[in-house]
């Protein structure tokens, strides 16, 4: 006799006490700590953090640990729980300006006040694999010097004192900055908006995006103005002591494209920007950003919007990785009801096919 | 002056209070013309009602303009009491608020002076709370609409006297529209701008 | 670190009175879809949590919750989260919940004033695979204009001699919107029209909700010489017998053995209990239009 598949809660239950057993992995082999995550694979938190949308590297680090190493899932636990944080309001925008810089460079002048600073980066080495890295091995400790005393400008307001960039596009004071978390998406969306979805956005969504417009899809001839790496304070407006407190630093990596000249009958052509900006070190990151950021701006530039890098809807609805993981994989869950539609639908047709290939008249609909 | 301390109070249990609230108000929209008892508590300031007050602190927030009529302004406890239980703001323009709190219905401004949405966006409208004087006993008011089985008889003593009248906009205006919740003491009834006017009686 | 807590039902007060406003105008706009700040829940998008969002708005300690499918694991799962963030009464008899969510069917047994039904909907705009503009969807429900929708279905008939959508199939609410009823089977839509309940409809990674207040009229569109049929499998609940159910298919064996059981398990084990069976024999492949 047939009986209706029951126990699923069971089964439940047994699958997670499964995927704990398989999270640990080999017993014998000691357990990752949440120190060890932070500081020896701090690019992935650092990834976690930006995507997930909250500044904590404990957290972050957690994430990862729970998450096995896949990273989306990490990013989906720390947005799950950055929901039930209660808010308090928005922090004073930081300043970019003053940040104590690790690492700065600029691809349109070999020399800038301030200098380039190359700071930890993989850029020039070889990628060769390392077996010494396998364990044990201790690295030299870095060369330090005096900290240099002069400024550091950036290098998109040195071209802007020229009028040479357009100035950074400012919103209107009073309308308050806006939050896609705490309000529906609606498009047009207009940049502030947009460079919120670009911040969380996944990062290989962007990437690619960048580099189609790289590769002619939105082309519009990008140089980097210049990316810097450090350490920024992070303050907040308290109403009641009508002064802005300062809560501590966090690490963000910033990047400033410049981008093609555009001009118009009655404004003389200059470089525009495209902007990226994340938390801790994240330069490809932060670059993919700046590189969408621009190819979006096409409707307010008044160029054709051609490519998909530079449509709007497109970009916007489909960079959160988190909701895009969980519509692709609910493709797991049970269908069987609307499967047995598309079955039963089929099974007609294919008959009435194989009615009309015989000749005979197709079925009639015995409707009532 | 009244300081924060001497407010009226809020709702004791915030959570089950605004959560049964809420039940009744969608259970009233759902059912137009149907009467739905507030039963949390919680203290009401002067001029406002109990009905009014359980919905202000179940659906106001930050995120909701306000626009008080004169009677309800005048009564200088009821905005503090708002800003301190849901910090929504209150604005002297109606057409942007998401709330209205008519205080004195026979005033009641020409409707055309709050929003009705967009037809991209018709939920982006105003939702009337009028104070009336009774919606158990009055004139007949014969309703039909979505939510309703066929017909139902609303009986209140409600004002302005052409509130049914004015709501007949409703339906040329369709999918935008104002909704409106009628409260007397603890009593709410709701007509969403689907609901239409069959007849009206003793 | 502190161990986070959660509030009644998960959501926050700031995020329950967000989503109980955004239900209040879709109650008062039947069919239009009212977008929300959807929250990220504990279970991915696409995975119930719109239907778990406007749930948990409206969930209060003397409902009893039913959640269907209900012995499959992602109504498990939802069952437990309620349980758990909420301590509410659950249960899996249609005639004892006061909120039902759902994912792909609308009980068999009429559902009455004192209920809700909240369906878990994927892809809310009915007209999303004709124009995935979003601006451009929201520009014909605003004007009423349906036109492609229209050519969709007449395209179908021209092909296949029927409309070919079998499920989420296409109806209009009030005589004004168009609406995407969400994947059940198009067997399931007649339930919807008139209905003495209340139904609610979240969609939380694409953030609408939208609403069918009771007693509201609910047609699926046709035409006048192509008018709506359901259908069903041309035979009765291998187990209890029931006619006018819905089936699902269970195979039995590699060598093409099935058999059909009512796809509602309270329906038919009510049914059972009261004495009706069915002949556990297979039933034949044959589809029978159902009035």
């Amino acid at each position: 006799m047939y009986v209706a598949v029951k126990g699923g809660e069971r089964a439940i239950e047994n699958a997670h006490r499964l995927l704990a057993h398989e999270r640990r992995g080999d017993r014998d082999v000691a357990e990752v700590s949440l120190a060890q995550i932070s500081e020896q694979l701090s690019l992935g938190v650092d990834r976690v953090m930006t995507e997930g949308s909250l500044y904590d590297r404990e957290l972050a680090a957690l994430a990862i640990k729970q998450a096995r190493g896949d990273m989306i899932e990490a990013i989906f636990l720390v947005r799950a729980f950055r929901a039930t944080l209660p808010r308090f309001g928005a922090t004073e925008p930081v300043d970019t300006g003053k940040m104590e810089v690790r690492r700065r460079i600029s691809a349109t002048f070999k020399d800038i006040p301030g200098g380039q600073i190359l700071g930890p980066t993989f850029d020039y080495t070889h990628r060769l694999l390392d077996p010494q890295l396998a364990e044990g091995a201790v690295p030299e400790w870095p060369a330090t010097s005096e900290a240099p005393s002069t400024a550091m400008p950036r290098v998109t307001d040195i071209l802007g004192r020229d009028g040479l960039i357009e100035p950074a596009p400012r919103a209107d004071a009073d309308t308050p900055v806006g939050d896609l978390t705490r309000e529906p998406l609606s498009f047009p969306a207009d940049r502030d908006l947009r460079l919120q979805n670009l911040a969380r956005a996944d990062e290989g969504f962007l990437l690619a995006l960048g580099y189609s417009s790289q590769r002619g899809y939105g082309r519009n001839h990008p140089f980097a103005g210049e990316i810097r790496l450090g350490e920024v304070e992070v303050e907040f407006l308290a109403e009641d002591v009508g002064f802005a407190v300062p809560l501590g630093p966090i690490t963000l990596t910033e990047c400033q494209m410049v981008n093609q000249f555009k001009g118009s009958a009655t404004e003389a052509p200059c470089f525009t920007r495209g902007y990226g900006l994340a938390f801790g070190h994240s330069e490809r990151k932060t670059m993919s950003m700046a590189l969408v950021d621009r190819t979006l701006r096409a409707r307010e530039l008044g160029e054709e919007v051609l490519a998909p890098a530079q449509d709007e809807e497109f970009v916007m609805s489909h960079s959160d990785n988190v909701q895009a993981t969980g519509f692709v994989e609910h493709l797991k869950l049970p269908h069987y009801v609307d499967f047995q539609s598309e079955l039963g639908l089929l099974r007609k047709l294919r008959k009435e096919f194989g009615d009309n290939a015989q000749g005979s008249p197709p079925m009639q609909e015995a409707a009532e | 002056m009244t300081t924060f301390a001497e407010l009226p109070a809020g709702f004791a249990d915030k959570v089950l209070s605004a959560q049964t609230t809420f039940r009744s108000v969608m259970d009233a929209m759902a059912r137009p013309g149907s009467v739905h008892c507030i039963t949390s508590a919680a203290g009401t300031p002067p001029g406002m009602m109990r009905g009014t007050a359980a919905i202000a602190l179940t659906l106001f927030d930050h995120d909701t303009p306000l626009w008080l009529d004169p009677r309800m302004s005048e009564a200088s406890e009821v905005a503090k009491w708002l800003k301190f239980h849901t910090s929504a703001p209150v604005v002297s323009d109606p057409s942007i608020c998401s709330f209205a709190l008519i205080a004195n219905a026979e005033e009641l401004p020409e409707l055309d002076r709050f929003s009705f949405g967009t037809n991209e966006y018709p939920d982006r409208s105003t939702t009337l709370i009028l104070q009336v004087e009774s919606l158990r006993e009055g004139l007949a008011f014969e309703l039909r609409g979505p939510g309703i089985d066929g017909t139902a008889v609303l009986q209140a003593r409600i004002e302005p006297l052409d509130l049914f009248a004015r709501l007949a906009i409703n339906a040329a205006l369709f999918p935008r529209g104002i909704d409106v919740v009628l409260v007397a003491d603890d009593a709410i009834v709701a007509i969403p701008r689907t609901t239409r006017l069959v007849a009206e009686g003793d | 670190m502190n161990a986070p807590t959660y509030n009644f039902a998960y959501l926050d007060e700031q995020t329950k009175r967000m989503i109980r406003r955004a239900i209040l105008k879709a109650i008062a706009i039947p069919g239009y879809q009212v977008p929300f700040a959807s929250r990220e829940m504990p279970m991915p998008y696409g995975w119930g949590t719109g239907g778990v969002q406007v749930t948990a708005a409206i969930l209060g300690h003397d409902d009893v919750l039913k959640v269907i499918s209900d012995d499959t694991t992602n109504a498990i799962s939802i069952r437990k989260f309620f349980a758990k963030t909420a301590g509410v009464a659950t249960t899996t008899s249609t005639a004892d919940a006061t909120v039902i969510q759902t994912r792909h069917r609308i009980p068999e047994s009429t559902l009455h004033a004192g209920q809700v039904l909240v369906y878990q909907v994927p892809i809310p705009e009915p007209l999303r695979f004709l124009e995935p503009r979003e601006t451009e969807t929201r520009r014909m429900h605003a004007l009423g204009e349906y036109g492609l929708m229209h050519v969709k279905l007449y395209e179908d008939i021209a092909r296949f001699g029927h409309i070919a959508t079998s499920y989420a199939y296409p109806v209009k609410v009030n005589a004004r919107y168009v609406m995407d009823p969400s994947p059940t089977p198009k067997f399931d839509n007649p339930k919807m029209d008139n209905c003495a309940a209340l139904q609610l409809f979240g969609a939380g990674r694409e953030k609408r909700i939208y609403a069918i207040p009771p007693h509201t009229s609910v047609v699926s569109l046709d035409f006048e010489d192509h008018p709506f049929t359901r259908y069903r499998f041309d035979a009765p609940c291998a187990l209890c017998g029931a006619d006018e159910s819905y089936l699902d298919e269970i195979v039995t064996d590699d060598k093409g053995g099935r058999m059909f059981v009512c796809s509602d398990t309270d329906y038919c084990e009510t049914r059972q209990s009261q004495g009706h069976r069915g002949s556990e024999s297979a039933a034949p492949h044959k589809e029978r239009a159902h009035g």
